[in-house]
């Protein structure tokens, strides 16, 4: 076999592979997105929620893509508590009015940010811990009034998902 | 066997493990006839077929929901809204189609070169209850997405059972869980659907280990005589099956994107209720010839051992053909029978999607007598008059003197 020969082999050998390569992936891809979420899922996107129904002090928990939603009516006192909180005194250092849109609603995805679990503090009978916020019971940590965090083993600020107020009463999340 | 492996970590672990020892003597040095022609393609690619169907099926199990209230909206979700869901569905319908396909022509390439004669046998008794368990994969996978072909389908083919004498009622009620097709019927099909493709690839891998006993068939059918009558299945089969498949791919992809659902019956997008039956109710495609022997005989219990019938006289195939000469290229009166059982079968795939009535009874009639004929009468008496030519010496001693080998 002369030299010729050989590489006109490998470069063919070369392509098939190639090809074969690329057409499993493109064959593998459908398999893997299969798994993400589904047009209907995606469709879930959005909730409304009607805020004069919850007056001040009190909590609401919405639905959002299968996640609690905490809408708290922050009282003046909470307000002022949260804001006079020392930047440098924060593990995720962040302003409250950076958190609320309008300050006396603070809307917080309610799942703690350590490993997922609910923190309690939404209902009047559940303990909010040392800063008046949450009190995750999975592994003891601590969210003040404007959803950081303060005390335990959480990293983040409970997260501000997206939301709009559509109009003076009612608030879209998504 | 000391395997010489260029990577030492390969070395390393077969030395081991000889996982590598194994595959490269089951699929790379495997000696092969050198002779094979196309019709050798169809175990390879009945083999990717059972590949893309495991692939596409735990895709869509991942989406699907066995309960009655919620089947059909399953199906109609995994088509609508899940991400590709509506290629994974149409992949897998239109696979079982092609897989019977391959599989069929695989079968017949078997009973042409008489792939099935000693020492054959077992192979070839391993690919017919590979035949069955697709059977009935197909059939309780058929029933999923609880369509009203779906119901019906499965209310017919459970009630076969209850042609059997005395306990027919109660074998029926074991089968359903209960007194009709319910929930119970379908969340044990789902699991069975799920369960049994894993049984087909341990029998599969059974039938390679029998396969590589003696080696591959080949179409003068005779054994290999020197060692240079074969060659390695690496490059030559690996590139030749490639081929195969990459014509076999083209096709698939041709009606999963153009004609999705020309093997499928749009009843079956109606949900299933359980109170009307279809006018005209009939099985797959591929369940069709059997379903035309079923009917063509005028009682319950002969109908059902008769359909049975036709899938046990292939079990008995390697002992009713008792010709000592393997190929149908070397039996000329064969030729003739086989071509004719091959347009039978296809005149009762024909008949069997017909109406059960007039002339259509009668020639399925016909057909089904033939079918019978072929393997009982035909085959064991053209095992004592069919003079066969002369046999070429080897695979690499051509005859010009004999006719028929192309």
């Amino acid at each position: 076999m002369n030299n010729k020969n050989t590489s006109r082999r490998d470069f063919l050998i070369t392509t098939t592979n190639a090809f074969g390569i690329v057409g499993v992936a493109c064959f593998a891809w459908p398999f893997i997105d299969q798994m993400n979420p589904a047009a209907d899922m995606l469709a879930l996107a959005k909730v409304d929620c009607d805020l004069s129904k919850i007056t001040a002090g009190q909590s609401a928990t919405l639905i959002w893509r299968g996640k609690p939603i905490f809408v708290r009516h922050r009282t003046a006192q909470e307000i002022e508590k949260a804001n006079l909180v020392k930047l440098a005194d924060l593990p995720d250092p962040e302003d409250d009015s950076s958190r609320a849109q309008r300050p006396e609603y603070l809307i917080v995805v309610g799942i703690c940010t350590h490993l997922g679990c609910v923190p309690l503090g939404q209902n009047p009978n559940e303990p909010k811990g040392e800063y008046e916020g949450w009190f995750c019971p999975c592994h003891g940590s601590q969210y003040d009034t404007s959803g950081r965090i303060r005390k335990g083993p959480a990293p983040t600020n409970l997260p501000v998902p997206k939301y709009r107020y559509v109009s003076d009463t009612v608030v879209r999340i998504g | 066997m000391a395997a010489n492996f260029s990577n030492s970590l390969v070395r390393w672990i077969d030395h081991r493990l000889p996982v590598f020892s194994y595959l490269r003597h089951a699929a790379y040095d495997y000696p092969t006839p050198k002779n094979l022609n196309y019709w050798w393609n169809f175990g390879s690619l009945a083999g990717i077929s059972l590949a893309i169907m495991i692939v596409s099926g735990i895709a869509l199990a991942m989406n699907y929901t066995p309960h009655v209230n919620h089947a059909f909206d399953s199906v109609e979700r995994i088509m609508r809204d899940v991400n590709y869901g509506w290629l994974i569905r149409y992949i897998h319908m239109n696979g079982a189609s092609f897989f019977f396909i391959v599989v069929y022509i695989h079968i017949f390439r078997g009973v042409y070169f008489g792939s099935y004669k000693s020492p054959r046998e077992l192979l070839w008794i391993l690919g017919v209850i590979i035949l069955l368990l697709m059977m009935a994969t197909a059939f309780m996978g058929y029933v999923l997405p609880w369509g009203q072909m779906s119901f019906w389908g499965a209310t017919v083919i459970t009630n076969l059972f209850s042609a059997v004498p005395l306990i027919g009622e109660s074998l029926v009620t074991w089968l359903w869980g209960g007194f009709s097709i319910d929930n119970p019927t379908l969340n044990r099909f789902f699991v069975l659907h799920y369960l049994f493709p894993f049984i087909i690839v341990s029998i599969v891998l059974l039938h390679i280990v029998a396969l590589h006993r003696f080696g591959s068939n080949n179409p003068l059918g005779i054994d290999i005589k020197y060692p240079n009558d074969t060659i390695p299945f690496h490059p030559y089969y690996t590139i030749k099956d490639a081929y195969g498949l990459g014509v076999f791919l083209i096709l698939f992809a041709g009606v999963v994107f153009f004609a999705p659902n020309f093997f499928g019956e749009p009843d079956n997008y109606i949900p299933s209720n359980p109170l009307s039956t279809p006018l005209h109710i009939v099985p797959e495609w591929y369940f069709l010839p059997f379903y035309a022997i079923l009917r063509s005989i005028p009682d319950k219990l002969g109908g059902v051992i008769s359909m049975f019938g036709s899938i046990v006289v292939l079990l008995l195939l390697p002992w009713l053909d008792r010709s000592p000469v393997r190929s149908g290229h070397f039996r000329g009166v064969f030729k003739i029978f086989f071509g004719i059982l091959l347009i039978d079968i296809v005149a009762l795939g024909y008949l069997g999607g017909k109406p059960s009535r007039g002339m259509y009874v009668i020639f399925s009639r016909l057909a089904t007598a033939y079918y019978f004929a072929y393997f009982l009468v035909i085959l064991p008496v053209l095992s004592k008059f069919d003079s066969s030519r002369l046999l070429p010496k080897s695979i690499s001693t051509p005859m010009p003197e004999v006719n028929g080998i192309e």
